[in-house]
């Protein structure tokens, strides 16, 4: 395959819209659910994304292969159903053979369903585009919103627990033991950032340093 | 019969299939009534048999990780030493409904060594968490005395009640060595409640269940202790 088409103004343009300009929680401020739910932990933020990404690239590049296929009025139904059969194919796959990463994710995969970000990405992009630019636009939409995931989880880690990456090694294998990072020695823990409400506050603080770099650069312009 | 008479109608049905795939053709379908309840079925149809044969390949593996998980659960709390059987293989079910263990039935594992029966150990819930349920792994000997209890799944607080887990903290270790008998019943409480046990700064309650649980579970094996017994002679 020739990866020089990933550099094409086109795919550029999917790639700058999935990490930045159309991010799916800085600009969309879609998948506010599982984004809260998961990030206490920048390990668990990470774990999360990933899995997210393996089910965006895959239900945009079955819908862009199907799209011809489904009538839009029953196109909704049919995305839903798709995304759920995926998801699930992804918990149960991961029960049996990664099963202590499943340990980790194991209650969050299910939230995967509910991020909307998949529907909304399947909806207006892939039933309307080739399989090929579709299953890029999954990826780096799911790479904006594991960045994001990471970052968050980061902060919230950090200002709640000290550490950083905890529990790597869990989720990567032993060989990414080195991630794991004490931060603050013998820190005596900030409850707030570890609960949603926490969470909440700090991708406030998130979105807003977005919108303000956009603005500083929109002036420069 | 050589093989273009063979391939000859597949490829007729493919070259048919392939027409009906234009985008010209679907267009025309795609408003219609029935084309629409044959798409969804259809979707349905496949989602269901990816499913249905994920389950198939994968049910026998996850079974086997879930009874990995467990007996490394139970290995925990029933030191090595004291056993040489397949602790998921020698069980007893009894009936649990008035002990207030969060289930009708327990499944207690039974450890032995050379057939003699060494101590007891069994799952079971504190119901009433501060968060939830809290469910416990717990080993006995046979004396009564604990060998050993871990936490396996809770949703207290981060930070205040999650130091009832063995990775946050060594709270759950002073229970070891502890009976009913060397402790008394009415000691078997946190200090706030004139018992032995702490309890952590700014988390009462996650404790207090937790230990009133460990009391439940001890009572629980005394009122079984001869049938228990019993079942390791007779092997």
């Amino acid at each position: 395959m020739n990866l020089s088409i990933l550099f094409t103004p086109e795919y550029k343009r999917i790639a700058r819209d999935g990490l930045w300009d159309n991010n799916v929680i800085l600009t969309q401020n879609l998948a506010l659910c599982p984004l809260l739910a998961v990030t206490g932990t920048a390990t668990n933020g990470l774990g999360m994304g990933l899995a997210t990404i393996a089910v965006m690239v895959a239900s945009n590049w079955i819908v862009s292969l199907n799209r011809h296929l489904i009538p839009s009025e029953i196109r909704i139904p049919i995305f839903v159903l798709l995304i759920a059969a995926l998801v699930t194919l992804v918990d149960i796959c991961l029960n049996a053979w990664m099963h202590e990463l499943h340990k980790v994710l194991g209650l969050f995969i299910p939230l995967i369903v509910t991020n909307c970000a998949i529907l909304g990405r399947v909806e207006s992009f892939a039933s309307k585009q080739e399989p090929l630019p579709s299953l890029w636009d999954g990826f780096m939409m799911g790479v904006g919103f594991t960045l994001v995931m990471v970052i968050l989880g980061a902060m919230r880690e950090i200002s709640s627990a000290g550490t950083l990456f905890a529990n790597a090694s869990v989720l990567l294998g032993e060989s990414f033991r080195f991630m794991e990072i004490t931060v603050i020695e013998d820190y005596k823990g900030f409850l707030l950032t570890a609960l949603p409400p926490g969470g909440f506050i700090m991708l406030g603080f998130l979105v807003a340093g977005k919108r303000l770099f956009d603005k500083k650069a929109e002036k420069k312009a | 019969m050589n093989l273009e008479t063979i391939k000859a109608p597949f490829d007729a049905v493919l070259a048919k299939i392939k027409v009906w795939l234009e985008p010209e053709n679907l267009e025309k379908l795609r408003p219609q009534l029935h084309y629409q309840t044959g798409v969804l079925a259809g979707f349905a149809l496949v989602a269901a048999l990816l499913l249905g044969m994920a389950d198939l390949v994968t049910r026998d593996v996850i079974q086997l990780r879930l009874e990995e998980d467990l007996k490394a659960k139970l290995e925990e709390v029933i030191p090595a030493e004291l056993h040489d059987n397949d602790l998921l293989l020698d069980t007893v079910t009894l009936p649990s409904a008035d002990a207030n263990l969060g289930a009708n039935e327990t499944i207690v594992y039974l450890a032995k060594k050379a057939g003699e029966i060494n101590g007891v150990c069994f799952k079971f819930v504190a119901p009433d968490g501060y968060a939830g349920a809290i469910t416990l792994v717990m080993g006995i000997d046979k004396n009564g005395e604990i060998l050993g209890v871990r936490v396996i799944s809770h949703t207290e607080t981060p930070g205040l009640g999650d130091k009832i887990e063995i990775s946050k903290s060594k709270w759950v270790l002073s229970f070891d060595g502890k009976s009913l008998e060397n402790v008394g019943f009415e000691k078997w409480a946190v200090k706030k409640d004139n018992g032995i046990f702490d309890q952590f700064s700014g988390a009462t309650i996650t404790p207090r269940k937790v230990v009133l649980a460990i009391r439940r579970g001890l009572e629980f094996y005394k009122a079984n202790q001869a049938t228990l017994l019993a079942t390791g002679e007779k092997s």
